[in-house]
């Protein structure tokens, strides 16, 4: 079973692909959180940016991704996630490769700045990855480098703004307003 | 000789044999295709922000709506996500209920898929009235569970939200007797058949290398002779225990999608015999009663996928440890499998093109979101 943990990937990627992986701080894992008290409310903030999953520098996005593939064999790029975390002031994408014997899925996530959401497009090397990065610079605005045709996949090409990002006005339109 | 020129034309959005509200820019060289382009969005309603406004399990009715096709496999891939993001376990009796009613949803799904497809080769509505036939009856026992016949939202965080009604084995059981009847029946009437052969057989080729790096998932990957199945390759909920094949084409064509299926109607059937023989019968232990259904997961993301009738249905969930999700991101199987499209047309006439687009097997609901 072709079974590579996530710890073991970070470690393999620090040998053979130094400076690719960012350090981060591992996420404990809790019990289910209570409701919170009054007051005590604002005062916290959760922490998104623990994680177990390897996270690697966005402009080495593809040596990491071309790593997973020949030298792990996680040949098949299943999904492309996009979370915004606005109060951190940055998007995460979250790629999920899978081998195809069986086994989990290795994750790795790029964190890149919300004024400046520049990510290297995976699409020349997986053709599959096209959909999930035109699905994400439609509703999110991440723009993927050196993508064949980065157009707008679900809303029409006039619309202005990226509804998934989360200060995109929920409520009203301003294209009425105008 | 004749001079040609290339052109451009519209197959859709309104057209019968798009499945939905869906577009397909063609370039033309005569009949030939040059290149396709699959234009969609015309359904779009922003699913994933609408759930972040619903509690956890407000969203569980609303993954009915993402392929209404299918709305047992949706529910099932969205309570295992919720499940491991908060901790539930799930007691055996649910866990055969939810496994009987995905098996029942896949079959349904092919029942109809095929008709379908059938349909736009142009062996016009008898075999998909045969397809529409069986799929009417397993409604009914949907009906009968969930109170619903296509919108069942009938699993909850921790099982499944009733046991079955006295009257549901009974129906149940002449079904699985019947059923073998209307496999052989369909397979007899089509899988020779003479329209079926001459529109499939080497049409809308997908090759492995490319089936692989182009993401596409279920029936389509497999058709392309990748033996790859989550069922078997990552098992979850209780599919381990069950002793069934996972059926591989060898082209990759049309024809090979179509066998799949077939092929995938009868395991299916199989796995539905073994839950009959192994369902436990604690009456009441549909559902685990500590199970809270307004959860508060703890701060974390968490991903759970399925082998849904149409592919690798994930959900990637971020809770920031409140009642409603940060982020709920649905990974559907019939978007991605949309993505080759282009390449799967380009050389053939367009009358194929509506075939190859059947046999992908697309829900509007689900690709658009």
């Amino acid at each position: 079973m072709p079974s590579i943990t996530a710890t073991a990937l970070r470690e393999r990627m620090e040998r053979d692909l130094p400076g690719v992986a960012v350090a981060t701080r591992p996420r404990v894992v809790e019990a289910e959180s209570k409701p919170k008290a009054k007051g005590k409310h604002a005062a916290e903030r959760p922490d998104f940016l623990a994680t177990n999953d390897t996270v690697v520098v966005a402009d080495r996005l593809r040596d990491a991704a071309i790593y997973l593939r020949d030298a792990c064999g996680y040949t098949y790029l299943s999904d492309i996630a996009v979370v915004d975390y606005l109060d951190d002031g940055l998007f995460e994408i979250v790629y999920r490769f899978y081998h195809l014997d069986d086994g989990d899925a290795l994750v790795i996530k790029v964190r890149v700045p919300r004024d400046a959401p520049n990510v290297p497009s995976l699409t020349p090397i997986w053709p599959g990855a096209d959909f999930h990065e035109r699905e994400a610079f439609d509703l999110f605005g991440i723009v993927f480098e050196g993508h064949p045709s980065l157009i707008r996949i679900y809303m029409w090409d006039e619309f202005e703004g990226y509804p998934m990002r989360r200060d995109f006005p929920k409520q009203g339109d301003k294209y009425i307003d105008e | 000789m004749i001079k040609t020129e290339e052109l451009q034309i519209n197959i859709g959005p309104q057209h019968p044999s798009t499945h939905g509200v869906f577009r397909m820019l063609v370039t033309v060289d005569g009949e030939t295709i040059v290149d396709l382009v699959p234009v969609f969005g015309y359904l779009h309603r922003n699913h994933e922000q609408i759930a972040e406004v619903n509690t956890y399990l407000q969203n569980m009715p609303y993954t009915d709506r993402l392929d209404y096709f299918n709305s047992m496999a949706n529910n099932q891939a969205y309570a295992m996500v919720v499940e491991k993001l908060v901790g539930i376990e799930v007691p055996e009796r649910a866990e055969y209920l939810r496994v009987l009613m995905v098996e029942l949803t896949r079959i349904l799904n092919h029942a109809g898929a095929l008709g379908f497809l059938i349909n736009d080769m142009g062996a016009w509505q008898t075999p998909l009235a045969f397809g529409m036939r069986e799929r009417e009856k397993i409604l009914d026992l949907f009906e009968m569970a969930s109170g619903a016949r296509m919108m069942c939202n009938y699993f909850r965080f921790g099982g499944v939200v009733r046991d079955l009604p006295p009257a549901f084995m009974p129906l149940l059981k002449d079904l699985l007797v019947a059923l073998p009847a209307f496999f052989d029946e369909f397979e007899r009437l089509l899988c020779e058949n003479e329209i079926l052969l001459q529109r499939s057989e080497g049409v809308g080729v997908l090759p492995k290398d490319l089936a692989i790096s182009y993401s596409v998932t279920g029936p389509v990957l497999r058709a392309s002779g990748i033996p790859y199945d989550i069922r078997k390759a990552e098992p979850y909920s209780i599919y381990d225990r069950f002793d069934f094949d996972v059926p591989v084409g060898s082209v990759g064509d049309v024809y090979d999608r179509f066998l799949v299926r077939v092929e995938e109607m009868r395991q299916s059937l199989r796995i539905i015999e073994q839950v009959l023989e192994q369902l436990p019968d604690a009456e009441g232990d549909h559902i685990n009663p500590k199970a809270k259904q307004n959860v508060r997961p703890p701060v974390g993301d968490a991903y759970a996928r399925i082998e849904s009738p149409k592919g690798e249905l994930g959900f990637y969930l971020v809770s920031d440890g409140s009642e409603k999700p940060y982020r709920y991101k649905v990974r559907a199987p019939s978007f991605i499998n949309l993505t080759p499209l282009g390449d799967m047309c380009r050389g053939y006439k367009v009358a194929d093109v509506v075939v190859i687009l059947g046999s992908i097997d697309i829900v509007m609901g689900e690709v658009d979101r």
